[in-house]
């Protein structure tokens, strides 16, 4: 069952969306409370980035409300949507860096245009949020000059530089090698510890899921068919669930 | 079946684009009075529209002259004497040959750079990035753009009409033996300030087609380096589409309402 009550920091209730003739999203009901790292796990392509976009209200659903902090957001106009978006931090799958600036012009950009502070102040926020994630001497240096997983690093500086209440992350594992993808949920759980923010993280990668959930909820045929602990889910003996994790090609799931 | 169906789809793109279009147009409205905050990325626009063309523009007005004044010769062998040369180069030069030929040169080097530049932006989600980080990529992306390009091309085509009519007088001079003197009074014979006007009213409309065309299909993009290839096209054959129909409308607005000849 869910989890309801003052706590729940973003409420889903029965979301719908269609591409075309092809139904994406089906009455998907999910909470987030607040200061959890909720993992969405399930195939690709199955909507687990189109859920990340409701969210973030980058793409309005069909019917279907998303309630954040009891406000239904799929009804707030462009302006009050920025607003919420100053709670919000987004590491995207490509990193999405702006490739016309510079490494420290790319994590400064969101405190230049909101935060008011001055530039000596932002460029010590800035070397704050690099060495959280890890990285020095590279404030100078243009994205194109950067291997994925620093960008990737560098994009979540970027997304932690207003200090959100929620961090969502886009797949933050996939196209790395095992050694940077380990280092990458260290530092999902390190930003958990260190700024107390909500997570959710959507990804297909199961052992990266474990790694970082306190809650994984799969997304199947449009909708969230299980959510539990990491353990609850390793015990589960539901088949979809059973093949996800295992990987197997045979059982309810059919390749597409 | 299949021609409905594709007929079909033509028309639901078509209004799909019209649509879409139309409501960039108004966001970009309710951005303007933004336009102050982002002064200094609207020069950086006007510089990379407007100066950065400025190479193309040389050549293709240079040339257009030129082939105007040994085009309209041949036409007045034995008909028309040579001294009314810079008259007909003059006159097809600032009403029609100098806006438009600027137009779809412009349109075609800028839209594309445009579409393509903002498509890339799209397919490596920098654009959702922005929103995410409460910045409006209309705003920042496409008021600049527009501006830029509204702004500059009426720059351009008055270089444009300069060289055109250089150009034609040169050609005139070395190979048709008509003096400088002979093509500046023809030139002056029939000299209307309004048809300068006019022709420059037109380009400020082409120079928003063209930056407005490059934005929509840049953030219309899907996919990846294949998506970025057809919007950038799509970019060009709209802009230039839309240019030449939008010139034969506003030809007919301005030269037969606005500046309509008294009878």
């Amino acid at each position: 069952m869910e989890q309801h009550g003052s706590d729940t920091i973003i409420g889903i209730r029965g979301l719908k969306k269609s591409f075309g003739p092809k139904r994406v999203l089906d009455s998907l009901d999910l909470d987030i409370a607040r200061g959890e790292t909720l993992v969405v796990i399930g195939r690709s392509g199955c909507g687990k980035s189109v859920l990340l976009k409701h969210i973030t209200g980058l793409v309005r659903p069909d019917a279907g409300e998303i309630l954040f902090e009891g406000e239904d957001m799929t009804r707030f106009d462009r302006k009050k949507l920025f607003q919420m978006r100053m709670h919000f931090g987004m590491l995207f799958q490509s990193s999405a860096l702006f490739d016309s600036m510079t490494v420290g012009e790319n994590v400064a950009l969101p405190l230049r245009k909101h935060s008011g502070l001055g530039d000596d102040e932002i460029m010590r926020i800035v070397g704050a949020k690099l060495d959280l994630v890890g990285l020095t001497g590279v404030l100078d240096q243009y994205p194109a000059e950067m291997s994925g997983g620093m960008k990737k690093r560098i994009g979540l500086a970027r997304a932690v530089a207003m200090d959100p209440q929620v961090v969502l992350y886009d797949e933050p594992t996939t196209g790395l090698d095992p050694i940077m993808a380990a280092v990458i949920n260290e530092l999902i759980r390190t930003l958990q510890r260190e700024l107390k923010v909500t997570s959710i993280v959507v990804t297909h990668d199961i052992k990266s899921a474990y790694h970082v959930g306190d809650r994984l909820a799969m997304l199947h045929e449009g909708r969230i068919i299980h959510s539990g602990t990491p353990d609850e889910v390793r015990r589960s003996d539901d088949p979809v669930i059973r093949q996800f994790v295992e990987g197997r090609a045979e059982g309810p799931i059919k390749p597409i | 079946m299949a021609p409905f169906v594709i007929l079909g789809r033509f028309f639901l793109e078509f209004f799909q684009d019209t649509g879409g279009v139309f409501i960039l147009i108004w966001r970009l409205i309710q951005t303007l009075p933004r336009t102050f905050a982002n002064g200094r990325s609207v020069f950086l626009q006007m510089d990379r529209i407007g100066i950065g063309s400025i190479p193309l523009v040389l050549v293709t007005s240079l040339f257009v002259g030129a082939v105007t004044s040994v085009q309209a010769a041949y036409q007045f062998h034995g008909y028309v004497p040579l001294k009314y040369l810079g008259t007909v180069v003059g006159k097809s030069v600032i009403l029609e040959l100098g806006p438009v030929l600027t137009a779809l040169v412009v349109g075609g080097r800028v839209s594309a750079s445009i579409a393509a530049e903002l498509g890339t932006m799209k397919v490596t989600e920098q654009i959702d990035a922005m929103e995410m980080i409460a910045i409006d990529p209309v705003e920042n992306l496409v008021l600049p753009r527009v501006l830029g390009a509204t702004i500059m091309l009426p720059v351009l085509t008055i270089f444009s009409d300069f060289l055109a009519i250089l150009g034609g007088m040169v050609v005139a001079n070395v190979s048709l033996h008509v003096s400088f003197n002979a093509f500046a009074s023809g030139l002056k014979l029939l000299f209307q300030t309004q048809d300068l006007i006019g022709g420059l009213m037109k380009t400020f409309v082409f120079g928003f087609i063209i930056a407005l065309m490059g934005c929509y299909h840049g953030f219309e993009t899907r996919g990846g380096a294949e998506g970025v290839g057809l919007a950038t096209m799509k970019a060009v054959v709209a802009s230039c589409l839309l240019i030449l129909i939008a010139n034969y409308f506003l030809a007919s607005l301005i030269f037969r309402i606005l500046f309509a000849p008294a009878s």
